[in-house]
């Protein structure tokens, strides 16, 4: 486990945003959005459908580009340092005839940008010494979230969850020190979200990785956050889950009155969010759970 | 050739096959034909683009027919409309924001476009086109030493091609998200197979005619794909079924009254039902053996390991 975790641990932010904004197609997604992550924090990003998750996502990866304010990635500027960077993109599951095995899935996390083919090579070769040396990192990050049970079958039969797993595994396998996962609870039943939920948590401890993972529900992730940012109506606000996920700052992010109510066990339910708004800018084709559980 | 018999000696059979030029060029273009069609049909049928390669398949016809209309090698007609069906599935099905459902329309429309184009080359030429039964059924036996080169060039710059592109290819194929984030450029990507994948059609088509391309581009990569999840594993399969079945197909023909295509469509169709019976006997014992022990299935008692849920 401890050699996942980078070798060095710099000071600073893993992501920092200052009055950021993003426009797609010539509209604002969101502006003036500061945040800052520290090395090893868990956060998570939330908000409704079409307030722009994916898109803070996709501006630090260098995808997007800012139209205002500045944002830093491990100290750079978005994009340079991707390869330290961990990405889960938000999708659907697998196709079921997707015949192609878990193992390889998580190998693509780390070698899948390079050209050409892998050929049979000599172990004491340099290509042959590289292909150790990955499959070795192939088997620990299958090992680290629990998937070497059913690393070896194809991906299509695997459910929901053992997807998830070997998503995150993929993500994990160049040992970044940013984790950005888009919804990897999304699809899941409530056992496999808690399930991932701790699996998540227990990697940014032990690895000492920061993650920033976006939710619809904040509830699985509850007991493990460190802060959330909170995105609606092109703004955001940061901070604790007690001080964001709340009736005051909800309104007033919102501009509307928003309750949020605390059950009895602790989950946090929101009520009287607006709908999003028409245009979506997350692929989403299910518009659930805009009013509730949040 | 007098009335050839199949006879229980193999080699005996194999070299009186071989003693007939056109049965060593039929065996030479196949054993090409199946190499080339099967690992670019690999990538295809992994990217679920059977029907873009239906679609090129068909190019075949305005290309065969427009050649004629002005005087050119059959070939020439070929490849120039592989290539522009090539170009126009990518840029109608190109970014990943289209759905499935767009995409396939989009082919659709080509492919109607390019039998409509066919129709009209055909009247335009007004004569009678005696090369149209080799255009949809192959001319297998009779394929001249200059289709084996041409066809062994193409063969080979499609394949240097496929492996210079092979792993960002397959990254793009199935995670297209994450590849793009990693800065492989997933567009490019796409057009560039489809490029490869109608050079891989023409040069098939000419050879097993428009009809039977399948037979060489899907069958043996769907086959190893139901067999193995290893991509490794899969390609090598993909090009050892291909060889099997052009070789058994024409050893059979050679012996028979019966047309080759025939043969190998046949062959290579009983080979992918017989990995489909094998998979669904697998699964069928598998999930037995699985529900023995927990009546539960793993999404539900999730934690593989002990200490996920801290």
């Amino acid at each position: 486990m401890s050699a996942v975790t980078g070798a060095d641990t710099p000071a600073g932010a893993a992501l920092e945003l200052r009055d950021a904004r993003v426009d797609v197609g010539g509209r604002a997604v969101w502006s003036e959005v500061s945040m800052s992550m520290g090395q090893g924090e868990f956060v998570a990003l939330l908000g409704a459908n079409g307030s722009g998750k994916s898109t803070l996502l996709k501006a630090a990866l260098g995808m997007l580009g800012l139209s205002a304010g500045s944002i830093s990635v491990l100290g750079g500027p978005a994009g340079s340092a991707n390869v330290k960077v961990g990405y889960l993109p938000q999708r659907r599951a697998f196709d079921g005839g997707t015949r192609l095995c878990g193992r390889d899935i998580v190998r693509l996390g780390c070698d899948g940008e390079r050209w050409g083919v892998p050929l049979p090579a000599p172990r004491w070769s340099a290509a042959g010494r590289r292909r150790n040396a990955d499959a070795e990192r192939v088997a620990e990050a299958i090992e680290l979230v629990g998937a070497s049970a059913y690393a070896g079958r194809s991906i299509g039969e695997c459910s929901g969850g053992e997807q998830q797993r070997l998503l995150i595994a993929q993500a994990l396998v160049q040992r970044p020190r940013l984790l950005l996962l888009d919804e990897p609870l999304d699809s899941l039943d409530l056992p496999n979200q808690a399930t991932v939920a701790a699996l998540v948590a227990r990697i940014c401890r032990e690895a000492g990785v920061a993650v920033l993972l976006v939710a619809h529900d904040v509830n699985p992730l509850l007991p493990y956050l460190d802060r959330v940012v909170y995105l609606a109506g092109g703004r955001a606000v940061e901070g604790t889950v007690a001080e964001v996920v709340s009736s005051e700052t909800l309104s007033r992010l919102y501009g509307m009155p928003v309750e949020v109510l605390k059950a009895r066990d602790g989950r946090l339910v929101v009520v009287g969010q607006p709908e999003p708004p028409a245009h979506h800018h997350d692929r989403h084709e299910h518009s659930h759970e805009h009013d509730h559980v949040h | 050739m007098t009335n050839p018999t199949l006879t229980w000696n193999v080699a005996r059979d194999a070299s009186e096959v071989l003693e007939y030029h056109f049965m060593v060029n039929a065996l030479l273009a196949g054993t090409i034909v199946a190499v080339t069609a099967g690992l670019l049909g690999w990538f295809m049928v992994l990217r679920a683009q059977t029907f873009a390669g239906h679609t090129l398949a068909m190019m075949a016809f305005p290309g065969a027919t427009g050649a004629a209309l002005i005087g050119v090698a059959a070939a020439w007609g070929y490849f120039a409309f592989c290539g522009a069906g090539a170009l126009a599935i990518g840029w109608l099905s190109g970014g990943r924001t289209r759905s499935w459902s767009e995409q396939s329309a989009g082919i659709g429309a080509v492919q109607a476009l390019a039998l409509g184009l066919g129709f009209l080359f055909v009247s335009l030429y007004g004569g009678v086109l005696g090369d149209l039964e080799n255009l949809l059924f192959g001319t297998f036996l009779g394929v001249s030493d200059g289709q084996v080169l041409t066809l062994a060039v193409l063969a080979a710059g499609s394949l240097i091609a496929l492996a210079a592109l092979g792993r960002p290819l397959l990254f793009a194929s199935v995670d297209p998200d994450l590849a793009g984030a990693r800065g492989v450029p997933v567009r490019g990507l796409s057009i560039a197979f489809l490029g490869l994948l109608g050079l891989a059609v023409a040069a098939t088509s000419q050879v097993t005619g428009v009809l039977l391309v399948f037979a060489l581009l899907v069958a043996p990569a769907a086959t190893a794909q139901v067999l193995t999840p290893r991509p490794g594993l899969s390609l090598v399969l993909t090009v050892a079924l291909g060889l099997a079945i052009v070789w058994v197909g024409l050893g059979i023909a050679y012996f028979s009254a019966y047309p080759a295509g025939f043969y190998v469509a046949s062959i290579a169709f009983a080979l992918y039902m017989l990995a489909r019976m094998w998979a669904w006997a697998r699964n069928a014992h598998g999930s037995r053996r699985r529900a023995a022990p927990s009546p539960g299935r793993p999404e539900m008692d999730a934690p593989p390991t002990e200490g996920v849920i801290a």
